[in-house]
């Protein structure tokens, strides 16, 4: 990147330094923060949208609606994090070019399974083989965004199918002497109402989610977590301009600063959020407030 | 002008499934294993896996991609169509021939080899590091010691590094540079064993031309003594060659 880097061999500390720092390689371990938050930011709002359908389909009265969120929130929580996501990325991958198979290719006429292997014509791989490396690199993002949704959206939706039973009793009485709907009760009092009783389990499915990113790599997307050990471990100088000995703990040591400090920022949102929450509610929260404005 | 639109788009539709069909090559490797493979301060892939198989691909004419993948995930990949071959110092191994196929080999069997921080560790009943899912590994667990796996080699060596481990035990040509460049850290333990039936491209059983390609690039290579002199460039003058 600088002009003076051509032979880092010859540098002193400093210089060397920062050509250490800003080799390619080092760019990619930066760009990963970038791919880490925008996956929280995708994520995040994802898994919220799938909780809410997974919670408000268990409590349906129609029953094969709440059995189908009811089967959605216990089989993805029980199954091991590390499982789901590989065995769930390679079925979803491989069903998406199933049906762009049957739909591309309708004079194919060798079996699709064949022992061990999986085969679709060329023309019906997600994504096209001949594609852009960036285009395959998007594609899994967005697989691994999606993979993440479905994981902590079954998580939210228990929180979320908790909290709109936390929803006082009276409350919906009331709604009900008013003469509201069934569906006015849920949408004008139980929703608005629920968040003050579903924000402290979000809060932690949040954090739970900050730190999982390193199963991304599962995913063939790298994280910063990749990055850091690739980075980190021994070098040779015949393989790079840059030989050193294991710097593993310095940069784990920089996500540890990362983590926690992204930890905090989200623990005073949250705390601004619950504050606003709870204003009005018949919750502790909520009288402690009044007595504070009285 | 309507049907002038649908015709252009149902053109360009039919152009980009025609370009579909001339195919390119992924090529699946780990980047973590030198001078095998692994990434240089560049972040791409190098190596000597590298430039045999960019080799390789202009021989057989065929477009190449490099994509990186975890150790343990990189035969379902395969067989998932994710990438096209495995070229990661894989050794040939009856056990892997079952669920997928090799070409014929582009490195001969190769020796592996113990490494600790003294010469006198006792490698039949100690404590040794191995990277998990290698015939290292295997042969670890079968010869009575202790077997201690990592999911990456650098891992393993740093155990050793650090004493949770007696030794390691991998490919001896992964070895030696770290061996000489540790100040005399680390040494050599005991005999060197050979291992594997050499190390191969592996495909997907059902992959037969592709493998074919392969198959008839190597033997060019070997033939004209370019990959001798590939292997002795990136494994130095003691590598065994063909």
């Amino acid at each position: 990147m600088f002009s003076f880097c051509t032979d880092p061999a010859t540098l002193s500390d400093l210089p060397w330094m920062a050509c250490y720092l800003t080799t390619g390689k080092h760019l990619n371990f930066y760009a990963a923060f970038g791919t880490v938050l925008l996956l929280l930011a995708i994520t995040a709002p994802a898994a919220l949208a799938f909780g809410f359908a997974g919670a408000a389909a268990a409590r349906s009265r129609f029953a094969p609606l709440s059995l189908l969120g009811k089967t959605y929130i216990a089989i993805v929580r029980g199954v091991p994090d590390i499982a789901f996501f590989l065995f769930f990325v390679i079925a979803l991958d491989q069903g998406i070019e199933y049906l762009k198979h049957q739909w591309v290719c309708p004079d194919w006429d060798q079996p699709i399974r064949q022992g061990n292997d999986f085969i679709v014509c060329q023309a019906a791989k997600v994504p096209l083989g001949n594609a852009a490396q960036w285009v395959h690199k998007t594609y899994s993002f967005f697989v691994a965004a999606f993979t993440f949704a479905i994981v902590f959206g079954a998580f939210a939706a228990n929180v979320l199918y908790g909290a709109m039973r936390a929803v006082p009793r009276a409350q919906l009485e009331t709604a009900e002497a008013y003469g509201m709907t069934h569906r006015q009760t849920f949408w004008r009092i139980t929703v608005p109402q629920m968040w003050v009783y579903a924000l402290p389990g979000l809060s932690n499915l949040w954090m739970v989610l900050i730190k999982s990113t390193p199963l991304l790599f599962l995913l063939g997307v790298e994280d910063i977590v990749y990055w850091a050990r690739e980075l980190g471990g021994s070098k040779t100088p015949r393989f790079t301009d840059y030989p050193h000995g294991d710097w593993r703990m310095w940069y784990f040591l920089v996500l540890l600063v990362f983590y926690l400090a992204f930890t905090r920022v989200s623990e005073v949102v949250l705390d601004r959020i619950m504050a606003r929450l709870t204003l009005g509610q018949a919750t502790t929260g909520g009288d402690a407030q009044r007595r504070v404005q009285a | 002008m309507k049907t002038l639109i649908l015709t252009t788009a149902a053109l360009a539709l039919s152009a980009g499934m025609a370009l579909a069909q001339s195919q390119t090559i992924r090529m699946g490797t780990e980047g973590a294993y030198p001078p095998y493979n692994f990434l240089n301060d560049k972040g791409e892939v190098d190596g000597f896996e590298r430039e045999l198989g960019d080799e390789l691909c202009k021989r057989a004419e065929l477009t190449c991609e490099w994509v990186t993948t975890d150790w343990d995930g990189i035969i379902p990949n395969l067989v998932s169509g994710n990438y096209d071959t495995i070229i990661a110092g894989m050794s040939i191994t009856a056990e892997r021939d079952e669920v997928i196929d090799f070409t014929q080999n582009y490195m001969p069997p190769a020796a592996s080899a113990y490494a600790g921080l003294n010469a006198d560790v006792d490698v039949a009943t100690g404590v040794i590091a191995a990277q998990a899912t290698t015939i290292q590994a295997g042969h670890v667990a079968a010869s009575g010691a202790t077997l201690l796996e990592f999911a990456t080699p650098e891992e393993t060596v740093a155990s050793v590094r650090n004493g949770e481990a007696d030794a390691v035990f991998a490919d001896k040509d992964y070895l030696v540079p770290i061996v000489e460049e540790s100040g005399g850290e680390l040494t050599f333990v005991g005999e060197d064993v050979p291992l594997g039936g050499g190390i191969g491209i592996g495909l997907r059983e059902s992959d037969t031309e592709l493998r074919a390609k392969f198959d008839a690039a190597i033997q060019t290579m070997k033939d004209d003594g370019t990959l001798n002199t590939m292997i002795v460039k990136w494994f130095g003058e003691g590598a065994a060659t063909f």
